[in-house]
């Protein structure tokens, strides 16, 4: 299954709008998408799963896609993680 | 007449009619389904219903409250769509045939106690969201979703065992004098919408509530927390006063937010504001601040797991000095140790943390901290006024201390080619005695100085501010405290250099007279308190203000400096 490591840096961590758009962008593709955090695995397309990963800023997600587009969904991800979630 | 009293929540005071809104409780029966197709049409329209109250309120919150307030709303929106509260819900109803009802209400409580079961208190937020959601599509599917304000024909005052923050911003406005409820807190969200949209609102008071009738006449104590049924003609007159006397006093603390703080006889002081993040920028500009007296960097610091980069350190304090242009931006360094702690941060552990390694004690010990957070001010001020002070200094080659290693990240920047701030004003906190005594000193190392009075009273009076058994000892009224910041500003001035003050009290509308009649340059106060210290310095005199100065630091006790200026300057009572 492809996957891919990303460490979040934005101030509040995958929460409010950081997760709200993470999670907005893995439900565009249908590829089935979970994200790690530590122990904890969620589907990363669900708001409620994905906050209860509790991953503040500096926290390191391991996430894997399997389907069509997964390939393309796990680097949309990556963008977005890497762009700050749109912010400096 | 009954007096009940609560949490205040939000400010003012409101006089009227009470409206007892007796939302029907949501009563689950679980029962089995014949036709789970038309089980799940129900929830679909309930959820369509449900999105389009939520967008309701988010356009309302939007042009009331602004973006961050209304990003709740988002949220709960993209939980009513969530995959997994969904999927879980309908295999209820497909596979089990459970009613619709019983399905949402059991997958939004096990989300929601999964939410509260880490402990954080930001997560616990979300866990209410989620019930709050799932119970508004609770209330569509079973009809009993009205608005609090629905039926009001006069305005009046809402009495609620609680409300949502979706109800809250859905009251209509017009028929809405204040509210009060039997739940609550002042930091829930309910009250910080409450307070945006200026509604006077007491929660929090139990059932007590519960023996208001719709029609008794109620008054509302947003300051205090009271709510009094039925009062007398002779209450009712003396809050209307107050209310009138309070909206006066508001409107001409507004009316001089945006000029600058001159006395009657033409003395000009500073009035500038505390922030502690990007968003202050706005909430201070819009109450009227000259620019930012201390910016705190810890908001940099907490709530994460690793260290805030030199790259985004540059890129905020930036943003905030940008903002302000010429105004000046004080920045202050990393001010942890005492009873702010960081995680990642090792500390040793103390017995007297508030007398150990923090703040710059800290940082002249760990480069690695504080070397990141120099050079990023050093860029960030390039091209606008930002300014750097140290806390907690105690003696000259503290200064001596700073200096080098400030002198060595501006060589390391040259060297890079980077822009430097050559010229950055530096300056210190005065918060421990020893500086305020050898201020003549250190004035002649620095270019400024902010006193900070919550910890100058506590050193000064040895005694814990967060001690309640001391806590009249630590005031910044003492008349110590008062004689040390004269030295201070003396001294400062003697050698020609200027002194703010940051602490507590540079808001407080009793001290105002005396620091600004001691020569007090720079008032720097939480934002919401400029509009009223500005209306307070533009309506006396400095000649006035000096002599009052003079007498209350010759008192023996804080109570006989309060009451003093109390009778002498009758401009501090608001009403």
């Amino acid at each position: 299954m492809p996957e891919v490591k990303l460490t979040i840096n934005h101030e509040v961590g995958l929460h409010a709008r950081p997760a709200s758009m993470f999670v907005q962008i893995a439900a565009k593709f249908s590829s089935d998408i979970e994200v790690t955090h530590g122990e904890t695995t969620a589907n990363a397309k669900s708001i409620l799963a994905v906050l209860t990963l509790g991953a503040h800023q500096g926290a390191e997600l391991l996430v894997r896609a399997e389907g069509a587009d997964a390939e393309d969904a796990l680097k949309a991800l990556e963008e977005l993680v890497a762009d700050n979630f749109g912010e400096i | 007449m009954k007096s009940i009293s609560g949490i205040p929540a939000s400010y003012g005071i409101a006089i009227g009619p009470a409206f007892v809104f007796d939302r029907a409780e949501i009563v689950i029966e679980p029962h089995k389904i014949e036709d789970p197709a038309a089980e799940w049409q129900r929830f679909e329209k309930a959820r369509e219903d449900t999105l389009s109250q939520l967008d309701e309120a988010y356009r309302v919150t939007m042009e009331d409250l602004g973006k961050e307030e209304a990003e709740i709303f988002n949220a709960q929106k993209l939980m009513l769509s969530d995959p997994e509260l969904i999927n879980t819900a309908k295999s209820r109803v497909e596979n089990d045939l459970i009613n619709i009802e019983s399905a949402l209400y059991e997958t939004a409580e096990s989300f929601a106690r999964q939410l509260e079961a880490i402990e954080d208190e930001y997560l616990s937020a979300r866990a209410l969201d989620i019930r709050d959601v799932s119970s508004r599509c609770l209330r569509n599917l079973l009809g009993l979703n009205e608005s609090p304000t629905a039926n009001l024909t006069t305005p009046s005052i809402i009495v609620a065992k609680d409300l949502t923050p979706s109800d809250t911003v859905l009251l209509n406005k017009d028929f809405v004098l204040g509210f009060c409820t039997a739940e609550g807190g002042s930091t829930s969200h309910t009250a910080i919408l409450a307070r945006g949209l200026g509604i006077p609102a007491v929660v929090g008071t139990g059932t007590g509530l519960k023996e208001i009738k719709s029609g008794d006449n109620l008054v509302i104590d947003g300051d205090g927390g009271d709510v009094i049924i039925n009062p007398d003609k002779k209450l009712v007159k003396e809050f209307s006063a107050r209310q009138s006397r309070l909206s006066e006093l508001q409107a001409e603390a507004e009316a001089v937010s945006h000029q600058p703080a001159i006395t009657t006889d033409g003395h000009q002081v500073e009035v500038v504001a505390n922030i502690g993040n990007v968003d202050g920028i706005q909430t201070a500009k819009d109450a009227g601040a000259e620019g930012v007296g201390l910016l705190r960097s810890e908001f940099l610091y907490l709530e994460r797991q690793n260290l805030p980069s030199e790259e985004e350190q540059y890129k905020k304090y930036k943003t905030i000095a940008d903002a302000f242009g010429e105004l000046p931006v004080i920045l202050r360094s990393l001010d942890v140790g005492g009873d702010k702690d960081i995680p990642y941060i090792d500390m040793p552990s103390e017995a007297n943390p508030f007398l150990g390694v923090r703040a710059i004690r800290l940082c002249l010990t760990r480069p690695e901290l504080f070397k990141p957070q120099l050079r990023a001010a050093l860029r960030a001020g390039y091209g606008n006024n930002l300014k750097l002070m140290f806390p907690m200094v105690a003696t000259v080659s503290d200064v001596e201390s700073i200096r080098e290693v400030l002198e060595e990240c501006k060589e390391e920047l040259r060297a890079e080619g980077q822009n430097v701030a050559e010229k950055m004003d530096i300056g210190i906190m005065i918060e421990i005695p020893s500086a305020a005594v050898l201020a003549d000193q250190l004035a002649e190392v620095v270019d400024f100085f902010s006193i900070g009075t919550n910890d100058l009273s506590q050193y000064t009076m040895a005694a814990d501010r967060t001690n309640a058994h001391v806590a009249t000892l630590a005031s910044g009224f003492q008349p110590a405290v008062f004689r040390l910041i004269k030295i201070v500003i003396d001294s400062a001035h003697a050698k020609g250099k200027w002194v703010g003050l940051c602490g507590e009290m540079a808001g407080e509308l009793l001290a105002i007279p005396i620091l600004l009649g001691l020569g007090l340059d720079e008032f720097s106060m939480n934002p919401p308190a400029i509009p009223y210290a500005k209306r307070l310095i533009s309506s006396i005199s400095y000649e006035h203000a000096k002599h009052v100065a003079e007498i209350a630091i010759q008192l023996r006790s804080d109570q006989e400096i309060r009451d003093y200026i109390k009778k002498e300057v009758p401009e501090v009572n608001p009403g």
